[in-house]
């Protein structure tokens, strides 16, 4: 798994490529860890690259959400293959979380 | 079965495991989000068996079987280890719950039970098995 990172005002981007399983995932927690992710308005999560996510990296967003949500971060998800968005579908997270097309979309919400 | 392969309970195998259920699929022709979901499944209850069932233990192992009988995915899944999975105790989460208290983990059977047809866990003679089957259509 690799991470690349793009920072605007008050809007981080992570670009994920590769794969989220129960041995990467683990680089994923860390940078979504960090304390001064809070300090963003939005974190966008580009999928573009993201090729599969296990339970694992859905258990990553899962642990996250409500502490981005408690500081007013926005966690928006774009450019999500059919396959992985099929992954959030299956237990109904794409309700839970904030899943756009493009990055357009990501960047208007 | 015909097609095996052994591998060490290191959570570095969980892609070899992936990478071998991918490639034994490919003459099925099947969608990708049919293949995406049995990979899923199979990756869920290896990673389970590899860091709880045998505690990342590199000297132990894991035998796994595939094959397709009448359009039927199977996978055999078979460790030696004193812990075995008891799906009796098993209860689907509360997601909102999870996403309230942070919780990281735990969703990962309520994945393989819905997707895969048939779940199957028996121990026997010191040999845990667990069986996934899944129509091909």
């Amino acid at each position: 798994m690799k991470i690349t990172q793009q920072s605007t005002e008050n809007t981080l981007t992570l670009s994920l490529d590769g794969e989220l399983d129960a041995s990467s995932s683990v680089v994923l927690d860390t940078e979504l860890n960090k304390a001064e992710i809070l300090d963003n308005q939005k974190v966008l999560i580009d999928c573009r690259r993201l090729n599969y996510i296990s339970s694992a990296g859905l258990g990553v967003f899962i642990s996250h959400l409500q502490r981005f949500q408690d500081a007013g971060v926005k966690l928006v998800f774009f450019n999500m293959q059919e396959k992985v968005h099929n992954v959030f579908e299956i237990l109904g997270l794409d309700s839970l979380m904030t899943i756009v097309p493009s990055e357009a979309e990501a960047t208007a919400i | 079965m015909e097609h095996a392969i052994r591998i060490s309970c290191t959570r570095r195998n969980l892609k070899v495991v992936r990478d071998f259920v991918s490639d034994f699929l490919l003459r099925y022709h099947l969608s990708d989000l049919l293949v995406n979901q049995i990979i899923l499944a199979v990756d869920e209850v290896v990673a389970n068996l590899i860091i709880h069932g045998n505690g990342e233990d590199e000297s132990q192992f894991l035998d796994v079987r595939v094959a397709v009988v009448n359009k039927e995915f199977g996978i055999e899944i078979e460790d030696t280890n004193l812990t075995s999975y008891s799906p009796a105790s098993y209860h689907e989460p509360d997601l909102q719950e999870y996403v309230r208290i942070g919780k990281k983990g735990g969703v990962g059977m309520m994945l393989v039970n819905r997707i895969m047809d048939r779940v199957e866990f028996t121990t026997h003679a010191g040999h845990n098995l667990c069986r996934l089957y899944k129509k091909l259509g």
